[in-house]
């Protein structure tokens, strides 16, 4: 993966834009965060291969970035994106890691399912 | 604790590295004596968070780090009987529940353990770790003749609620293999690992006295977690 650079991270959004693509949106603290830090409450969302069709994909700010996919009915948005990288199987990954090295938000696109 | 011989020992943990830090020591010492054992780890630890910064995985990548991490892992400790039972990472409480007693069941019957290894209910942190207890503590509850059940707990309240873990093996005979099982897990152990090895190379008695024991506590039929199931 790379550090998000917006432009061209822009163009690879826009290419994925009015068509079927399957999306995996996750955010997370860890399962451990409450063990560590009993007062923690916490919470994340979890979303794979469900199928999306966004009309206008836009990277906004700095980083930690946010990325916006409108839809026909509705939206999805993920903030703290830091990298990306379009893989060897031509999908989308981006990636917000914190500075430990761990992930706390994950947005992909693809044309084709991820694995279960 | 003089580590009994068994018939066969089967594991069960949701993830590859659960093995690692508090069981690796005891699985290699059977596999030393000829005793069978057989690693069932439901999941590859799809979702694990530690990617690193610059990443060295991406999500999609990880699981099959992971996997070779698994099989490096066994191999370490010399487990011939690895099996990846096809879960995926933090689903599995919400998998069907009698589909999970039924999956431990089949390997209880098809193995015939004396002795089976997996986390405490109720006291295991990870809500795949309480599903895979849960699943296990059913299917050997239904058991007309019970194998032994020594399970793994480190909830933050566990001293309250069970005291002392009343199965303590000294594993310090093998503590090249749990070495081994530990670094094999490089991409989830590493920063573990290092603070590890500082404090061993101070000679600090406390981290030396938990890499060479292993703590369990038999699982109490008599407090059962649930009534029935």
């Amino acid at each position: 993966m790379e550090l998000v650079e917006v432009k061209k991270l822009q163009v690879h959004l826009d290419a994925f834009a009015n068509r079927d693509v399957y999306l995996h949106l996750e955010t997370t603290n860890g399962s451990y965060a409450t063990h560590f830090n009993e007062g923690f409450f916490n919470a994340g969302a979890f979303i794979r291969n469900v199928v999306i069709n966004y009309e206008l994909g836009k990277v906004v700010g700095d980083s930690p970035h946010r990325v916006g996919l409108k839809l026909p009915h509705g939206w999805v948005y993920a903030q703290g994106i830091t990298h990306y990288e379009l893989d060897e199987h031509g999908r989308l990954l981006l990636a917000g890691h914190d500075g430990s090295g761990k992930l706390a938000v994950a947005l992909e696109i693809s044309e084709t399912p991820f694995s279960y | 604790m003089t580590i009994p011989q068994e018939r066969h020992v089967l594991v069960v943990f949701p993830h590859p590295d659960d093995e690692a830090f508090g069981v690796s020591g005891t699985i290699s010492t059977h596999i030393k004596r000829g005793t069978p054992v057989t690693y069932a780890c439901l999941t590859l630890g799809e979702m694990g968070r530690n990617l690193g910064n610059p990443p060295f995985a991406t999500r999609e990548s990880l699981p099959e780090i992971r996997k070779k991490e698994l099989q490096a892992s066994a191999d370490a400790m010399g487990l011939t009987d690895l099996r990846m039972m096809g879960l995926r990472d933090k689903t599995v409480e919400f998998e069907d529940d009698e589909k999970m007693v039924g999956m431990m069941t089949d390997l209880i019957n098809e193995l015939n353990p004396s002795l089976i290894i997996t986390f405490y209910p109720n006291l295991s942190v990870h809500p795949d770790h309480e599903a895979t207890a849960r699943a296990v503590v059913r299917a050997v509850r239904r058991m007309e003749d019970r194998p032994k059940l020594h399970c793994v707990a480190f909830a933050n309240n566990t001293l309250e609620v069970l005291g002392a873990p009343d199965v303590l093996h000294d594993v310090s005979a093998v503590r090249d293999q749990k070495m081994g099982a530990m670094k094999a897990h490089i991409s989830q152990t590493v920063w573990m690992l290092e603070e590890m090895e500082n404090k061993l190379a101070q000679g600090d008695q406390e981290t030396e006295n938990w890499l060479t024991k292993e703590r369990f506590y038999n699982y109490r039929w008599d407090q059962d977690f649930e009534e029935t199931f």
